[in-house]
Parts: C-alpha cells; sequence; structure tokens
C-alpha cells in the first residue's frame, strides 16, 4: 500500500479501496443478523443434531461424525457465498446502490472482490467453528495437513459458488431473491449428500448427484479424510472449475448485456 | 450557517483555486438522442453546464431528466450524439474522480454507520474533502455513528448529499435532492447548495418542486418528451408563459384591449377582467388613459409553477 502511495502521490490507492470494500462488506454482512446468524447457525445446528450424535458411529472404518463434518463443511460454506452475493447483490441492483457507486471512481471489480472476499470469510468462519465442535465434542481427530486443506478448499469452494450467487443477483429480483436461493441451495445439498451421507439415500436418489456442483465440492472435501468416492479427484476438479467458468461467463454476458440496454 | 459557510470557504480555498478551463462549458450533450427499444427518451437534445453556475433541469415525469444526468455520469451511452464532460468521456475514471452524485436510491447499505459510509467514498477518490467539512456541510453532527437503516428519510438525503460530496467534485449531480426532507431541512440543503456553487462548483439539479428550481438555479433548462421546450433565468421562464397578469374592473371591450400592444391574452372573471402581457406598464398607462373609470388594479407575475404548466402542456 504504502508503495502506491509513493508511486502515485495524487491518484487514487486502489489497493486502499479493494481493502476497505472488503472490511466493510464483511462489516455488514457482520451486522445484518439474517445473514450472519442463519449462515453460522443451521449448519452448526444440523451438525450437532446429525453429526455429533453419532460420535461413535463407524460405517466400515468411516468415522461418521467425520465424514460429516467434510458434509456441513460445504453446506456452509455454500450457503454463505449463494445468501452473501445473491441477495446482497441484485438488492443492492434493485435499489440502484450499485448505480451509484458505479458513478464514482470504484473500480467495479473492487465491489465483487470485496462481495468474494467476504463470502471466503464467511466460508472460513463457518468451516472452523464446525471443525471446532467436531474436535471437542465429536470425537474428530484431524492432522495439521487436514485441517490445512480443508481450509484451502472452503476458499476455492467460496469463489466457485459465489460465481452462482453472481449470476443468480444477475437473473432474479431482488425480493424473489432468497426464496428462489433456498429452492436451489436446499434440494442440491441434500441430493448432493451434505446432509445425510449420499449412500444411506435410496439408490434412484443417488443417480442425481454426479450432476451437481454440489456433489464434486463435497467429494474433493471428503477425499481429504480418504473418505472419497471412486471417480477420481480430476475429474471432481474439471466438474467444479467447468462450473465455476460456466457461472461466469453466463453472467458476464448478461452483465453486458444489461450495460448495452443501459 | 454562515459561519460553517465561512469557515468552509477559507479552508477551501487551496484546492479551488487554480480553474484553468474558466470560459469552457464544464459539461455537454450534444444533438444526443437516447432509445430504450421502440421508446424514445432524449431526442436530439442539447445541453450545456458553465463552470460555477447551478442549473435546475425541470420537466415531468418521463421527460428524460434522470437519463440526461446518467448519460452525463457515463452510466448509460447514447444512441447518437456526443456526451462531454471536462471535455473527455464520462466513463473516464480521471473525469469520475471530478464528478459528485446524488442519485435516486431506494435503499443503501443499511448496517453500516454514517461515518464509514464516507469513510468508503472518500477512499475512491484522489483528493476527498477532509471527513469533518463533509459533515458540517451535509449538518450531519451527531449522527455520525448510527446505522444507515436507524436515519429519518431527510436524514438519509442528507447522508445521500454527503456522499456526493466526499470526492471534493468540480460537477454535483443532484437527482430530487429534497424529496422526503420537511420545509426546514429543505431550506437547510438549499444554503450549502448555494455554498457549493460560491466555491465555484457546477450545480445540476432535477426537481419537482418548481419553487426549489426558482430559490436556486441561476438558470432552468424544461425539458418535455427529451427536447429542451424552454430555456432561461426562473425570471425570463416565467416570462415567457405570456407575461404579467393585469387584474381590474374597466369598461374597455375586449376586443380593443386585445389589440393593445403584447397583449397575449384577456378574459373575464366576474366583474373583473384579466389582461396577459408581456410589458404590462406600457399596457396598464395605455388602459389609464383611455378608461378614467378603471379600478381595482392589480398586477401580479405568474408563479414559475404557471409558466411551467403552459410549457410542458401538450
Amino acid at each position: 500500500m504504502s508503495t502506491a502511495a509513493i508511486l502515485h502521490p495524487t491518484t487514487t490507492n486502489s489497493v486502499r479501496i479493494y481493502r476497505k470494500e472488503a472490511r466493510y462488506e464483511f462489516v455488514k454482512l457482520l451486522r445484518t443478523r439474517s445473514f450472519s446468524l442463519a449462515t453460522i447457525g443451521f449448519p452448526v445446528m444440523f451438525y450437532v443434531l446429525f453429526g455429533i450424535v453419532n460420535k461413535h458411529s463407524y460405517e466400515g472404518g468411516v468415522h461418521i461424525a467425520k465424514y460429516m463434518l467434510a458434509g456441513y463443511a460445504c453446506f456452509g460454506l455454500i450457503g454463505s457465498a449463494l445468501f452473501g452475493i445473491g441477495v446482497g447483490l441484485s438488492s443492492d441492483l434493485a435499489a440502484g446502490w450499485l448505480e451509484l457507486k458505479r458513478s464514482s471512481p470504484m473500480p467495479v471489480a473492487a465491489y465483487l472482490f470485496a462481495k468474494c472476499a467476504a463470502a471466503v470469510a464467511f466460508g472460513l468462519i463457518i468451516v472452523s467453528i464446525l471443525t471446532l465442535i467436531g474436535i471437542s465434542f465429536g470425537d474428530v481427530h484431524l492432522s495439521p495437513s487436514e485441517l490445512f486443506k480443508m481450509l484451502g478448499l472452503t476458499i476455492v469452494g467460496s469463489i466457485c459458488f459465489a460465481s452462482m450467487g453472481l449470476l443468480i443477483a444477475l437473473l432474479v429480483p431482488a425480493n424473489a431473491a432468497p426464496g428462489i436461493i433456498n429452492l436451489i441451495y436446499l434440494p442440491m445439498s441434500y441430493l448432493s449428500g451434505l446432509w445425510v451421507p449420499i449412500q444411506f439415500m435410496p439408490r434412484w436418489l443417488q443417480h442425481f448427484a454426479p450432476v451437481l456442483p454440489t456433489y464434486h465440492l463435497s467429494q474433493l472435501m471428503l477425499s481429504i479424510f480418504h473418505y472419497g468416492d471412486s471417480m477420481s479427484l480430476i475429474t471432481h476438479w474439471n466438474a467444479l472449475i467447468g462450473f465455476t467458468l460456466l457461472m461466469l461467463g453466463i453472467s458476464s454476458l448478461i452483465f453486458h448485456r444489461k450495460e448495452q440496454n443501459a | 450557517m454562515p459561519l460553517t459557510a465561512t469557515a468552509y470557504e477559507t479552508e477551501i480555498q487551496p484546492t479551488a483555486g487554480p480553474r484553468i478551463e474558466h470560459r469552457q462549458p464544464v459539461a455537454t450533450l450534444t444533438g444526443v438522442t437516447k432509445r430504450y427499444g421502440s421508446a424514445l427518451a432524449l431526442d436530439r437534445l442539447n445541453l450545456s453546464l458553465r463552470p460555477g453556475e447551478i442549473v435546475a433541469l425541470l420537466g415531468p415525469n418521463g421527460a428524460g431528466k434522470s437519463t440526461a444526468i446518467k448519460l452525463l455520469l457515463g452510466l448509460s451511452s447514447p444512441t447518437s450524439g456526443s456526451v462531454r464532460v471536462f471535455g473527455s468521456d464520462p466513463r473516464n475514471a480521471a473525469t469520475r474522480t471530478r464528478v459528485g452524485a446524488m442519485l435516486q436510491v431506494s435503499r443503501i447499505t443499511e448496517m453500516i454507520k454514517v461515518r464509514e459510509h464516507l469513510d468508503l467514498f472518500r477512499s475512491y477518490y484522489p483528493r476527498p474533502l477532509p471527513v469533518s467539512d463533509i459533515v458540517r456541510i451535509a449538518q450531519l453532527q451527531g449522527i455520525e455513528d448510527r446505522l444507515f437503516g436507524q436515519l429519518s428519510g431527510g436524514q438519509k438525503q442528507r447522508v445521500l448529499f454527503a456522499l456526493a460530496l466526499c470526492g471534493n467534485p468540480d460537477l454535483i449531480f443532484l437527482d430530487e435532492p429534497t424529496v422526503g426532507m420537511d420545509i426546514e431541512a429543505r431550506r437547510g440543503l438549499w444554503a450549502e447548495i448555494r455554498v457549493l456553487s460560491a466555491l465555484g462548483k457546477t450545480v445540476l439539479l432535477t426537481t419537482h418542486y418548481l419553487e426549489e428550481a426558482d430559490a436556486l438555479a441561476d438558470r432552468i433548462i424544461v425539458i418535455n418528451k427529451g427536447r429542451v421546450i424552454s430555456e432561461g433565468t426562473p425570471a425570463e421562464i416565467k416570462r415567457s408563459s405570456g407575461g404579467r397578469r393585469i387584474r381590474c374592473h374597466t369598461a374597455l371591450s375586449h376586443e380593443l384591449l386585445q389589440s393593445l400592444p403584447t397583449v397575449t391574452s384577456v378574459e373575464s372573471s366576474g366583474e373583473a377582467t384579466i389582461v396577459t402581457a408581456i410589458h404590462a406598464e406600457k399596457v396598464v398607462r395605455e388602459m389609464l388613459l383611455r378608461d378614467e373609470t378603471l379600478s381595482g388594479l392589480e398586477i401580479a407575475s405568474p408563479a414559475l409553477e404557471d409558466a411551467f404548466l403552459a410549457l410542458t402542456k401538450t
């Protein structure tokens, strides 16, 4: 930051804009109780109800409480990314707030960066809380490298689903956004085995999983504990990256079309 | 309030000092047409803002006022014609650092404090106004640490006004700035807008309150259906509605009154006769000469509202 200030003493310090924009986005989400309590509270509650109670259950070498930690970690980080960006951005658009910001010299990238950074931060908070609960009350043992990989994947996953939140915000009117997101998020989480391990579900329901991005993220998370399915990791990574690029591509098309009609 | 104004003026002097392009227009729309699908929002509109003036853009709903402001802010581009702000494209980041805007925003981030909103907006600009100056000008004393969502309608408008000032801009757009404010708050904001103008800042405002345009503007531009239909000082706009109104009891016939120079209309209102004339003094002199019984004489300027209605009537 100081270097930039020295090099361009009279121009705006863009590092500072990105930093402040991200900080206030995070503060806003934290203060918006309906967001922060729900996105942290639901995964924690579900994990305690379905994961911690299974602290002594083992299923063919799989510790259920640890298995479900991966599922609810994904469930939590996806929720914060979809709601934080999907609802936040669509209401900024509808209220004209984004338009006012865009008439200022603020780079649009700083705005998008801030939304994404806040989603990542919330994802990390949620996953850390779940992990702490699992270790303290669920008999879950994690090696430092497992924990490190989990947090890394949380960052990646938050960015992937932030791109989906972006597309939803551009497509859906602000007042319908929360409903639409729940309509996508909840069934998708269930069908991907984030709530209940997928092998416990009826066979015909299991067929949906491989077409859902949530499934591929959860399998990557499970593979950290060596609980993954028979599909190769490359396939999961390709699916997740392809999904993200698709979301970003469609978003950019819609954004430019809106721009032209403005 | 005058104290605030003086203090502010002295503090701001160094930055407001060198003004090179003094006679150049600050912003122009030249032959601008803007279509939304088949709807024509602006129709070969010409508009030019000179440094330091307050211009009011008046027009009924759908006249194209907000479209004009969006074009000047670079938020949309014209179908044809050119938009220049400080001699360049309004979408340039460098141009945007010299412009401030208060738009009609239904809701801004509510869980952020007033002080935090100012801090964030100030960071967008290379030479922002000090927070203390912004707070003083927009009269935000005492509410800096409140969340935006907790403010009253008038206070929210003042925060939006403050955001327009954050970058210490040379050109300020105010879209319906006093909506939701009570009379006292509105007059307070008028005084602050005048301070900005006195500092050499150019202000373009749109308003539904004709009183506001009359009280503030150096120049009023009346637009309707995307075209400028009248332009001038508030006094000129009033005159263009057909002149002043002479009301009296007279024995003179309507035909004779109609034939007097500059008379635009003659009508009866009960016992009285109402003559509208551009040079009211000359007409009155003539009427008094011809009718010694003339009584109950009153001469009135039309309200800006009447002028406005006359101009935008279709």
